[in-house]
């Protein structure tokens, strides 16, 4: 899949965010004042920029409002509106930490809980999708809701318990490679079973619709984002949890953890750029390609 | 509303007959040259004459060679090797009955008729996100380069009710220009429609099955070569074709067998 930029700092950026909502929804660490207010400002920076930066790849971005209408059936508008109650309803509760001095934990309980369905629902439109079949996965939405809380904890969390979740992170982004990497062949999709030939034999494509590319091609079969798989994996592997985690136990001090959040957003923009690049649709096959 | 209807009263749809596509692609013209001109946004082309035409398409051909699989066995009956088809392959929206492309729309842009089953897209409504094109496992969705909205088949919903165009003209513009025949249009809930008929005498495939999206259209495969045909065409491309050839050059008739003779003797 086309490795779009806006949809790859999205789902980044306001997974962090999201992600940093939660715990401070659930209170973990109970902040007041201008920690509060930085923190919750921090927060809402990165989800309203990354919902933001989501529209940027809108053919027509005017008519974004009627999204919000088809939560019945479509994972999409599902994240617009339970990402849009996040932010509501978590505003009265940062309100009161930042200004007030009250504890609505209440309404930080369901401003959390809401938080964390947005970024399942953020998986959801990219696991729902059957023909990718390397995101048709049930490990999708804990990758994500874990990048999302564990990348937020890098902020808030402590020393080992924060190192042991960066380090079940990088254990869930190596099974979700190795799994994928077989998940095509699994579905059983083929130039065969597309084109219903292969009751005959095999097939081979012998001439494209076309001479030139197409949009097809271009958003589903888009090839170049795989040439660097190998070194991005390994920039991954080794960014997303495990120097993160070295580094939070041996500096566990406000640079430490700045320095340990901004290695890590290298290693999960390197994970996601993967995550679209590496993905193969099945309309591929009848061009011949993967 | 992007949730599916249960059933629909009819199920409008295509039969593609692999067997008599020659792959001519006026199906695709004449398609391009309707919707176009007609229902929702123009079909852009960009670039068209330049070096990196790009354009919107609702139907395009491929075309593919079957290799048959044949044993051993058969390897000694047809000789050298078993001989390649090609196969023409139009395709475009398959208007399935479970159609993926209609649920993951946020917008409700995308919906299938309850009517007659044919899946559309409200142009007003699109937000141009491209989710649809990437839930649907046919590459039946595009999006338009210019106006940025998702360009579908919509089985030519303006000319199949268009009582301002005679009788014969009321199918999609693809099966109307088709020169071969190739292409049928009808009702697949109605088990006694043309098109319902040739799928169950022609064993009607669907495509990419394992996706479950349970597509109305239906494509007849191509007639298989038989055993007997493969070795007669092996055999025409080693000894018979090239032993006539060589035949007729030795005992040519007329001036030119005369001429043979003489320019030999010299």
């Amino acid at each position: 899949m086309h490795p779009a930029p806006s949809i790859i700092l999205f789902t980044s950026l306001s997974g962090i965010g999201f992600g940093l909502l939660i715990w401070l929804g659930l209170g973990a660490p109970y902040v007041e004042g201008w920690n509060a207010f930085f923190a919750f400002g921090l927060a809402y920076g990165l989800s309203v920029a990354g919902l933001i930066s989501s529209t940027l790849h809108l053919g027509h971005p005017e008519r974004a409002l009627k999204a919000f209408t088809q939560w019945r059936s479509s994972w999409l508008s599902r994240e617009g509106v339970v990402s849009v109650a996040a932010l509501l309803i978590m505003a009265p509760f940062a309100f009161g930490r930042v200004f007030l001095g009250v504890d609505l934990a209440i309404l930080g309980w369901i401003g959390a809980g809401l938080s964390l369905l947005t970024v399942l629902c953020t998986a959801m439109i990219y696991a729902q999708l059957k023909t990718v079949p390397r995101w048709n996965m049930a490990l999708v939405p804990p990758l994500f809701m874990l990048f999302s809380i564990a990348g937020s904890g890098i902020l808030v969390m402590q020393g080992w318990s924060l190192a042991l979740m960066l380090v079940v992170l990088t254990v869930l982004q190596v099974a979700y490679w190795l799994l994928g990497d077989q998940k095509f062949a699994q579905a059983g999709h083929t130039m065969e079973t597309a084109t219903g030939l292969g009751r005959i034999g095999s097939v081979r494509l012998l001439e494209s619709p076309h001479s030139g590319s197409n949009y097809l091609l271009k958003e589903m079969a888009y090839q170049v984002g795989r040439k660097h798989q190998l070194r991005l994996r390994v920039i991954a592997l080794v960014l997303v949890g495990l120097v993160p985690a070295a580094i939070v136990l041996l500096v566990p001090d406000l640079v430490g953890r700045l320095l340990a959040l901004g290695l890590h957003g290298v290693g999960l923009l390197a994970s996601r750029w993967l995550f679209f690049a590496e993905a193969e649709h099945v309309v591929g096959l009848y061009y011949g390609k993967r | 509303m992007t949730t599916l209807p249960e059933t629909t009263e009819k199920k409008l749809g295509l039969v593609i007959d692999l067997d008599t596509c020659v792959g001519c692609h006026a199906c695709v013209i004449n398609c391009k040259e309707w919707n176009t001109s007609n229902y929702g946004a123009p079909l852009a082309d960009t670039d068209a004459y330049g070096a990196d035409p790009v354009g919107t398409f609702l139907n395009r051909v491929h075309t593919f060679e079957v290799t048959p699989a044949v044993t051993e066995a058969d390897r000694q009956v047809i000789g050298e090797s078993p001989i390649a088809q090609v196969v023409h392959f139009p395709k475009s929206c398959l208007h399935c009955e479970d159609a993926p492309c209609v649920t993951v729309c946020p917008t409700g842009a995308s919906y299938k008729r309850t009517e007659d089953g044919i899946v559309l897209v409200n142009e007003d409504d699109c937000i141009g996100c491209g989710l649809c094109a990437w839930g649907c496992p046919y590459g039946a969705r595009e999006m338009d380069p210019v106006e940025q909205v998702m360009k579908k088949c919509t089985l030519c919903v303006d000319r199949i009710y268009n009582e301002n165009l005679p009788q014969e003209d009321r199918e999609p513009a693809c099966v109307r220009t088709c020169p071969a025949g190739a292409r049928h249009f009808g009702d697949f809930a109605d088990p006694n429609s043309n098109v319902s008929q040739l799928v169950a005498e022609r064993g009607g495939i669907s495509l990419m099955e394992e996706q479950g999206t349970k597509p109305v259209n239906q494509y007849l495969p191509p007639r298989q070569k038989t055993l007997a045909d493969m070795a007669a065409k092996n055999s025409s491309f080693q000894g018979g074709c090239g032993a006539a050839l060589e035949a007729e050059a030795k005992d040519a008739p007329g001036f030119f067998g005369w001429l043979d003779k003489a320019l030999e003797k010299l």
